[in-house]
């Protein structure tokens, strides 16, 4: 019978060099693995595989030596301990996240819940070409949100309640961009440096500076063959829905305007950045 | 501008990142719970990091001090758990 190598490809089975062996990709979210996963990972690589595991550049995990013949077997062990294998090829891949906010001090988002949704909504969707996904919970860029196709980055969107301020002057200390000048009584934020790092929240004493939620999206990172920083082209996003519908949107250009083997960047490059521009901000205004 | 009673200080300009934050934190540890200290430090990194993870232990920031030399002081109140 002749294996039908595409298949298992987009089925997480990796063709190796040694013949008739597969390493398998799982799918992962964010980085992330229960304990549970990690133990039928564990009886796998060791039954099926090699006696090892490789962790992947994007936060998966390749159990490699598996035999083509125990495929199914190994599907239905790994399902045991809530495990399932990921994708290859042209479609949506791993999506990507740093801890984000629920364990980061730094974090100004919670990374994995926005992982976890952009992995119900796009994962595996197929598409012109491949097409990944990072989140990265704030400025520190961690996760190095603009290698990707679509980064996602946490922010603050700061407001200073003036009434709550002694003053201290550890804010403007604070702002690596010379965006805070206290002056007397006031203080003048600067809107056209401000970086939405959020380290003048984090560092006032007295929650002088209200920090909301929000994300700086990039477009069109890459980080093959080709090396390219993703273009952040919008203002700040301010709710999860309007991230939603800009990501839903860029997805859809992609899948309606790009060729095959084709990456986003070059769709976007190749129809124009101003056209691509437009469909974005019409999801961002909603 | 309030007048505070600094109860003890302590100067981290002669080290670096991480060793400044401990320096401070060391100090604090050898004060009184509503005592205050003031901590000397450099421009930059210290003084971008420095008040935060003073105010991440629980600390009360009060007032930062520019001494126009390239050094602030910082002054803060000891918040026990």
């Amino acid at each position: 019978m002749a294996i039908d190598y595409s298949a298992l490809k987009k089925g997480g089975f990796m063709r190796q060099k040694q013949k008739g062996r597969f390493s398998l990709r799982l799918q992962v979210v964010g980085g992330t693995l229960t304990s549970e996963n990690l133990q039928v990972i564990y009886k796998v690589a060791d039954k099926f595989g090699n006696g090892y595991v490789h962790l992947t550049s994007r936060q998966g995990v390749e159990i490699p030596y598996i035999r083509v013949e125990d495929i199914e077997e190994v599907k239905e062990e790994l399902a045991k301990g809530g495990c399932k294998p990921g994708v290859c090829g042209p479609r949506v891949r791993t999506v990507t996240a740093c801890q984000g906010n629920t364990v980061c001090p730094s974090g100004n988002v919670d990374c994995y819940k926005i992982a976890t949704e952009l992995d119900q909504r796009y994962y595996a969707r197929e598409l012109p070409h491949k097409f990944k996904f990072g989140v990265t919970g704030c400025q520190n860029n961690c996760l190095k949100a603009e290698e990707n196709d679509i980064g996602v980055k946490g922010a603050l969107d700061i407001q200073w309640e003036k009434d709550k301020c002694i003053f201290c002057g550890v804010c403007e200390k604070a702002c690596r961009v010379g965006a805070i000048k206290i002056e007397g009584d006031n203080i003048l934020l600067d809107e056209s440096k401000c970086n939405y790092c959020g380290r003048c929240a984090k560092a006032c004493p007295t929650e002088a500076w209200d920090g909301e939620e929000a994300y700086i999206l990039s477009f069109g990172g890459l980080f093959g063959n080709t090396i390219n920083k993703g273009s952040s082209i919008l203002p700040l996003v301010k709710s999860e829905e309007q991230l939603y519908r800009i990501t839903d949107a860029a997805i859809q250009f992609f899948n309606d305007n790009g060729k095959p083997s084709e990456r986003f960047k070059f769709t976007i490059d190749r129809v124009g950045w101003d056209t691509f521009q437009e469909v974005v901000e019409e999801a961002y205004n909603g | 501008m309030a007048e505070f009673k600094i109860d003890d200080t302590v100067d981290i300009t002669d080290v670096v990142c991480p060793l400044t934050f401990v320096k401070a934190k060391v100090a604090i540890e050898e004060l009184e719970d509503g005592q205050v200290l003031s901590v000397k430090m450099n421009d930059g990194e210290p003084v971008q990091n420095v008040p935060r993870s003073l105010k991440e232990e629980g600390h009360q920031i009060l007032k930062l001090l520019d001494n126009g030399d390239g050094t602030y002081n910082l002054l803060v109140k000891k918040v026990e758990e």
